[in-house]
């Protein structure tokens, strides 16, 4: 398999959030990549830090929280021209940064009808997303906003562009999000569990809409979601996070044929299959998430691992290791200067 | 929309014929008349009054006639265009009233675009500083503003204003254009008085309206379509201004309506202290002396004030917030 410069290289990123209690860090040396064209599955428990990892990558963490050290390197020219971009660098607030977001990289939010203003048609929303970025009249962009949401599936585009976002249905004002997200041709598009809000069936149709739209357009995203199964069906890359640590990374049928990482394995242990017996009870991760404040040493996910290596996990930090020549995990089942130790 | 707004003006005159009722039973709820406090102040300057005189004066106001018959006079005689005469002042109420209203809205006008033109700016740099020095600064003013009564205020202004630079800032007009006709001088004299009891006036409200505004943004600032909206790359200070402020400004455009009578039946005391040709002082006189009828008259403007108030504010939602305008039609 070829390796090209990847669109977008996150490295060692940190974010922190400094509250009166205590410092929580919420993203703690996170590092991934994105490819041109690849969906990138982000999966964990709530609270592991999967949509701040993303908010960080848009630069959009918001005070307490900052971002503290790491590399977010965007390549939007795939190569060609002036090479990587570090996100990192820019203040959050500058015009490069601003140009960037909405244009190049575009966030499909976990509920759309908080992320729509309620005051403003959706067509008003869409539109103002192309005048930022893109040098169009109103009329032009209020056009090109009717193809976007024809694009997405929504019928009658040319009446629901006035409409309101209360006006829709739950898998309509996703469609519009979408439609919105896509307005001006991103390379990388964000989701942050943009089918958590919304009933089964139209999470099918949500996640097919967006398969197609990727294959025809080309687009990278980054799919975060707390739901395996869902990550089976549209990604084609696992990152798997605990407690803002990437613990495994791999090819998804790779994570779910041959998970490494006893916390991969465990998550997966805990999906309910058909097969499973009836009246049984299901196969839980034992203990429950530490307290932000109350991290453990060591390797996070140590206090609830089957493999707990005493002396070991408890008192170093894993790194992320290559296992094979697609997975990589952070466990020191997996490290050699460990067992050397 | 339309049918929204006359939906609402049809109920206009039920409410007036409500109020009126409510207005009249008022002014007549407290023991005795004006008769019986007319007697007691010529009782306090030493001359006797006979009980025939005293027949002759209510019959001649006809406070002798039952309260219904007292009500359907005092009503047709109102619709038909007759505000009645002042039984203290021996003057026809629309004369008393006349100016002093036309007065009164001009300072609430003014107070109020200075309330709003001060308040609003104020709350949004609290709201999107939160708890920067300048943010502190505004709560503890607002505090004061809230806590001090506004009587108080006027009082210690006025004092600090001649102890120091011998002014007198009462009334609205110089001396020289109180009993004048109105001329454009007089309207640029009145220009120049009426800034102070403005700000005095306003400074509570302000306060208030910081606080509220303040809150309301807080409240807007943590929803998604910020986060939303800072995705699409919108500058801070445009997407503020779009969304949150748009919608936390909602809430307060309900407050316009109570304001409107809230602002002259609140100021009576201001506008005593400050010797303010206005509305306020009227009334607590004719409600002193039970003079009824110009009382009456007071509450029921008072009443249409509300009224319409209410429906200023009823409207201006419907305009600015799509929610209430499709749950009409």
């Amino acid at each position: 398999m070829s390796n090209p410069t990847p669109l977008l290289s996150v490295r060692n990123l940190k974010t922190y959030f400094d509250l009166d209690e205590g410092q929580v860090k919420a993203v703690d040396g996170v590092s991934f990549d994105v490819q041109p064209g690849q969906v990138v599955g982000i999966v964990g428990e709530s609270g592991c830090g999967k949509s701040v990892t993303i908010k960080s990558v848009l630069r959009i963490i918001q005070p307490p929280g900052r971002l503290v050290e790491g590399e977010i390197l965007f390549n939007p020219d795939n190569g060609g021209g002036q090479g990587p971009i570090d996100l990192a660098k820019f203040d959050p607030n500058s015009k490069q940064m601003r140009a960037i977001r909405g244009k190049d990289i575009a966030l499909i939010p976990q509920e759309p009808m908080a992320a729509f203003s309620p005051v403003h048609t959706i067509g008003n929303q869409i539109m103002e997303a192309i005048l930022l970025h893109q040098p169009v009249t109103k009329k032009e962009a209020r056009q090109i906003t009717i193809e976007r949401l024809r694009e997405v599936g929504v019928p009658s585009p040319q009446d629901r562009i006035d409409a309101y976002s209360w006006e829709l249905s739950g898998g309509l004002r996703q469609r519009a999000m979408i439609a919105m997200a896509l307005a001006c041709n991103p390379k990388l598009l964000i989701a942050d569990e943009p089918t958590t809000a919304i009933d089964v069936t139209t999470q099918a149709q949500i996640l097919n809409l967006l398969r197609n739209l990727q294959q025809q357009h080309n687009t990278a995203i980054i799919f975060i979601t707390h739901d395996l199964g869902v990550i089976a069906q549209i990604a084609d890359y696992v990152v798997v996070m605990y407690l803002g640590r990437v613990m495994e990374t791999g090819p998804v049928d790779d994570i779910f044929h041959a998970p490494q990482h006893p916390y991969t394995r465990a998550l997966l242990e805990s999906i309910p299959t058909i097969q499973s017996a009836p009246r049984e009870p299901l196969p839980t991760i034992a203990g429950s998430i530490p307290h932000p404040f109350n991290r453990p040493p060591g390797c996070p996910f140590f206090p609830r691992c089957p493999d707990f290596i005493p002396d070991t996990c408890n008192a170093q930090t894993p790194t992320l290791q290559p296992i094979n020549q697609r997975q990589s995990a952070s466990c020191f089942l997996y490290h050699d200067e460990a067992e050397e130790n | 929309m339309l049918q929204y707004i006359i939906k609402r003006l049809l109920l206009l005159p039920f409410l007036l014929f409500i109020f009126s009722v409510i207005a009249f039973a008022l002014i007549q709820a407290p023991p005795g008349d004006f008769v019986t406090s007319y007697i007691a102040e010529l009782a306090a300057g030493g001359s006797a009054v006979e009980q025939a005189q005293i027949d002759a004066l209510r019959e001649q106001y006809g406070l002798d006639q039952p309260m219904t018959v007292q009500y359907v006079k005092w009503i047709t005689r109102i619709l038909q265009g007759d505000l009645g005469v002042s039984l203290d002042w021996k003057k026809p109420n629309a004369e008393l009233i006349g100016e002093r209203l036309a007065l009164t809205l001009l300072l609430g006008l003014f107070t109020f675009i200075f309330t709003w033109a001060v308040a609003i700016p104020i709350g949004i740099y609290s709201a999107t500083h939160q708890y920067s020095a300048l943010d502190y600064f505004f709560t503890i003013f607002n505090y004061f503003g809230i806590a001090t009564p506004t009587f108080m205020t006027a009082l210690v202004v006025m004092w600090l204003a001649f102890k120091y630079f011998g002014v007198s800032v009462t009334g609205l007009f110089s001396p020289e254009y109180i009993d004048a006709p109105w001329s454009w001088a007089k309207f640029m004299d009145l220009l120049s008085h009426i800034w102070f009891p403005m700000v005095i006036l306003g400074l509570d409200g302000t306060a208030r309206l910081a606080r509220v505004m303040r809150a309301n943004l807080l409240d807007e600032l943590k929803k998604p379509y910020m986060e939303m909206a800072r995705a699409k790359g919108m500058s801070e200070w445009r997407l503020v201004m779009k969304y949150p402020v748009r919608l936390a400004l909602n809430p307060l455009i309900s407050t316009i309506g109570w304001y409107l009578p809230l602002l002259f039946s609140g100021s009576v005391i201001v506008a005593t202290v400050l010797n303010l040709p206005t509305i306020g002082p009227l009334l607590l006189r004719a409600l002193i002396t039970q003079d009824m009828f110009l009382a009456g008259i007071i509450i029921l403007i008072y009443c249409g004030l509300a009224i319409i108030g209410t429906l200023i504010s009823d409207i201006l939602l419907a305009w600015i917030d799509p929610r209430i305008r499709m749950e009409e039609s």
